[in-house]
C-alpha cells in the first residue's frame, strides 16, 4: 500500500526546515508547561485534591496512573494533573523495570553480550543484538560475509513484522476492539514460530553474534516463510476492515495526540512518531547499513503526526516489511553465516574433534573471550520504534568498559505530555498505546 | 592502537586539527569533538544552526581504572568522566560526536536542556546512574532508580554485589547422611 506522496507536502530532511521554525517549536516545548516536575515520591504524596492557588490554577487533580494498569504495557506510571476530565500537565515516571542492564554488560564479555542486549526490547529482540553485534564488529574492524547481512537482514524484517502485530493487538485492545488482541496475537505467532525454527527460541534470540549469526538457516526454512508470508495479505486485509475503515476507530485517533515535525525532532522522537509527521527519515534508506541498499522499499510517511497516522504508518510498514524478505528470500546468497576468524568466532563443533588448535580457541573465547582494540563507537539501526543505537567504548580487553544503548522508547516517552496536554483522559490510552512504547527499553 | 591516527589508515587525523575551535579527533571513521565544558554548550548550538537539529543521545561514562589511550587529541587532559552527545544532521547525513572531559572532584556540566529540550531525560539518567551534576537543568531527579536510593551504580567504585552462595558443610548436622 505504498502510496506516492507529493514531495511538495512533505517536510523530509531534504525540504528546507527553516531553522527559526524550530526555534519556535524549542522555546514553546521548553516553556509549554506541559511536563509535570514532582518526583514519583512527591506525586504519591500529593496525589488527590489540589485546592487553588495563588498563582491562578484552578481546582485540580493529581492522579497517578499505572504502573499496574493494563493499557500502560508494563510498568509505565503517569503522573497526571487533571482539571476535570482534561489533562493540564503530566509525567511519565519510569524505572520499575529497570534492572542494571548496562551495568551487566560490564562484567559480560563481548560473547556474551547479546544475551543481555537481546531483553532490552523485548518485542524487536533482534534490533538489539543487531546494533551491539555492530558497534562490536566496528570496534574489532572485521568484515561480516554477505550471506550473514542478508541473514540479518532477513531476521531483522520479519521481527520487524512482529513487532508491528504486537503494536496491532495493544494498539486495538487498548481502544476496545478486544478482538484485535487475538489476530494481532495469532500473525505474531506465525512469524515468532519461524524465529524459532530458525533461532531456537520464541524471544531473546542470542542469535545476531559479533561476527555473524549463531547458525545458518536451516532446512526448509523457505518454505515455512513463504507459507506465513502468503497469509499475511489478506489478514492485513482483516485489520483495515476491522479497524481503518471504522468511524469508531477513526474518532478515537484521528486528531488525538498530535505532534509536529519541528516538536518531533527537538524532543528526539524517531521512527513512526517523526513519520507521522511527514518528515521522511529512515536509516535504513538515509543511512543505510547492512543490505539496505540494495533493497527497494518506500518509507512511509503521514501528513498530521497523530496517532491515526502512526497507526497506518505502522500497518504500511507491515506491508512494506513483508517485501523486503521476500526480495531478501530472493536475493540470498550462498556463502559463510559467520566469519571464519579463530580469534572471534568459536570453531564448527567438528572441527574441535580433530584439530588442538580448534580445541584451545573454542576453549580460549568460551572462558575469557575475545579481546577488542582501544575505542569508541556509536552504531544506530531503525528498530521498529525508531532510533536504536549502541554506544560502545573498549580499553583492549574482552569486557566494554562502557555498553550504552540509546533506546528510542525512552526519547519517544519525552513526547508524551506534550502529546496529551489539553486532551481527555479517555485520550491518554490511545495516545500512550501509539507512542508504543516497550518497557524493556525505556528502562534497561 | 595507542596513536589516534592509526585507527584510520589512510586518512591521518591531523593533530591540533579544529572544527568551530575545538579539537576534533578521528574514532572508527566518526568525527569526534573535544570541547572544554565552558564551550560545550555553545559549541552544541552552533552545531545546531549549521543543522545538527537533534540530539540523538547523551550519556556518561566513567574511566576510573581504566589506563591507556582513549583517543583523545593532544591538549585534551583526560578526566575520570566523560559526557558523550551524539548529533544527527538529517540532511547531510551525517553524526558528529562530542566528548566532554568531566573531573571527578567537580563533575559539573552545563545543561543541554535549553539547547536540545529532548536531552532532559538522558541528563536525568546519567545524573542518576554516574552522578553527573547538569547546571541548570529544570528538574534533575532520579529517574530509574527509587529517589531514595544512595550512590551511582554506574561508577567503577560502585560495587556490582553478589548473592553468597550457600554450600552444604559435609561435616556440619545435617549435611552428613547416616
Amino acid at each position: 500500500m505504498s502510496q506516492v506522496v507529493d514531495p511538495e507536502t512533505i517536510s523530509g530532511p531534504d525540504a528546507a526546515i527553516d531553522l527559526s521554525v524550530l526555534d519556535e517549536a524549542r522555546s514553546r516545548l521548553a516553556n509549554d508547561d506541559a511536563v509535570l516536575r514532582l518526583s514519583a515520591t512527591e506525586a504519591e504524596e500529593r496525589s488527590g485534591y489540589q485546592p487553588p492557588t495563588d498563582e491562578g490554577l484552578g481546582e485540580r487533580m493529581i492522579m497517578n496512573m499505572g504502573p499496574q494498569h493494563p493499557s500502560t504495557h508494563g510498568v509505565l506510571r503517569l503522573v497526571l494533573e487533571l482539571d476535570g476530565e482534561e489533562i493540564t500537565r503530566s509525567r511519565p515516571v519510569v524505572g520499575y523495570l529497570h534492572t542494571g542492564m548496562e551495568k551487566t554488560a560490564e562484567q559480560l564479555t563481548y560473547l556474551q553480550g547479546p544475551t543481555n542486549v537481546t531483553r532490552m526490547d523485548y518485542a524487536a529482540p533482534l534490533f538489539n543484538e543487531l546494533v551491539f553485534s555492530m558497534a562490536t564488529e566496528q570496534l574489532l574492524g572485521v568484515e561480516v560475509p554477505e550471506r550473514a547481512q542478508w541473514i540479518r537482514t532477513l531476521m531483522c524484517e520479519v521481527n520487524r513484522i512482529s513487532s508491528h502485530m504486537l503494536f496491532m493487538a495493544t494498539n486495538g485492545m487498548d481502544l476496545g476492539a478486544v478482538g484485535m488482541m487475538l489476530y494481532g496475537w495469532r500473525e505474531r505467532e506465525e512469524l515468532l514460530r519461524f524465529l524459532e525454527q530458525v533461532t531456537g527460541l520464541r524471544m531473546n534470540h542470542n542469535y545476531i553474534r559479533p561476527g555473524g549469526v549463531a547458525a545458518d538457516l536451516p532446512d526448509g526454512w523457505e518454505e515455512h516463510l513463504d507459507s506465513v508470508l502468503s497469509v499475511l495479505p489478506e489478514r492485513l486485509e482483516e485489520f483495515d476492515t476491522l479497524m481503518t475503515g471504522q468511524p469508531i476507530w477513526r474518532d478515537r485517533l484521528q486528531g488525538v495526540g498530535v505532534i509536529t515535525a519541528e516538536e518531533a525532532i527537538t524532543l528526539g522522537a524517531t521512527g513512526p512518531i517523526l513519520r507521522s509527521t511527514g518528515y521522511a527519515w529512515d536509516l535504513r534508506r538515509d543511512l543505510p547499513y547492512l543490505c539496505y541498499d540494495q533493497l527497494d522499499f518506500d518509507v512511509i510517511v503521514g501528513t498530521h503526526g497523530d496517532s491515526f497516522d502512526r497507526y497506518s504508518i505502522r500497518l504500511a510498514e507491515i506491508r512494506e516489511s513483508i517485501g523486503i524478505v521476500r526480495q531478501c528470500m530472493e536475493k540470498m546468497p550462498p556463502g559463510d553465516y559467520r566469519i571464519q576468524d579463530k580469534k572471534v568466532t568459536p570453531p564448527p563443533r567438528a572441527r574441535i574433534d580433530e584439530s588442538m588448535e580448534a580445541l584451545i580457541h573454542h576453549f580460549k573465547i568460551f572462558t575469557e573471550g575475545f579481546k577488542v582494540p582501544e575505542g569508541e563507537v556509536y552504531v544506530a539501526v531503525e528498530n521498529p520504534r525508531g532510533e536504536l543505537g549502541c554506544y560502545l567504548v573498549s580499553d583492549g580487553s574482552s569486557h566494554p568498559v562502557r555498553m550504552h544503548i540509546r533506546a528510542p522508547s525512552f526519547f519517544n516517552l519525552q513526547t508524551l505530555p506534550h502529546l496529551m496536554q489539553g486532551s481527555l483522559i479517555a485520550d491518554t490510552v490511545a495516545v500512550v498505546s501509539s507512542v508504543d512504547p516497550i518497557m524493556g527499553d525505556v528502562d534497561r | 592502537m595507542t596513536e589516534v591516527a592509526e585507527e584510520v589508515p589512510g586518512e591521518p587525523a591531523a593533530p591540533g586539527a579544529t572544527v568551530h575551535g575545538v579539537l576534533v579527533s578521528d574514532s572508527r571513521g566518526q568525527e569526534v569533538l573535544h570541547p572544554d565544558r565552558s564551550d560545550y554548550v555553545d559549541l552544541v548550538e552552533r552545531l545546531r544552526a549549521e543543522g545538527y537539529w537533534m540530539a540523538v543521545d547523551l550519556c556518561g561514562v566513567d574511566y576510573l581504572n581504566t589506563p591507556g589511550d582513549r583517543g583523545l587529541p593532544v591538549g585534551v587532559e583526560p578526566e575520570r568522566f566523560e559526557v558523550v552527545v551524539n548529533l544527527i544532521d538529517h540532511r547531510n547525513r551525517r553524526r558528529t560526536r562530542i566528548r566532554v572531559q568531566v573531573p571527578d572532584d567537580d563533575p559539573v556540566v552545563p545543561s543541554l536542556f535549553s539547547v536540545h529540550p529532548g536531552l532532559e531525560a538522558s541528563e536525568r539518567e546519567a545524573h542518576d546512574l554516574l552522578g553527573i551534576v547538569f547546571s541548570g537543568h529544570p528538574d534533575l531527579s532520579r529517574i530509574l532508580l527509587p529517589d531514595d536510593w544512595v550512590g551511582h551504580p554506574l561508577r567503577k567504585d560502585s560495587s556490582i554485589g553478589r548473592i553468597p552462595v550457600q554450600f552444604k558443610d559435609p561435616t556440619a548436622s545435617g549435611g552428613a547422611r547416616p
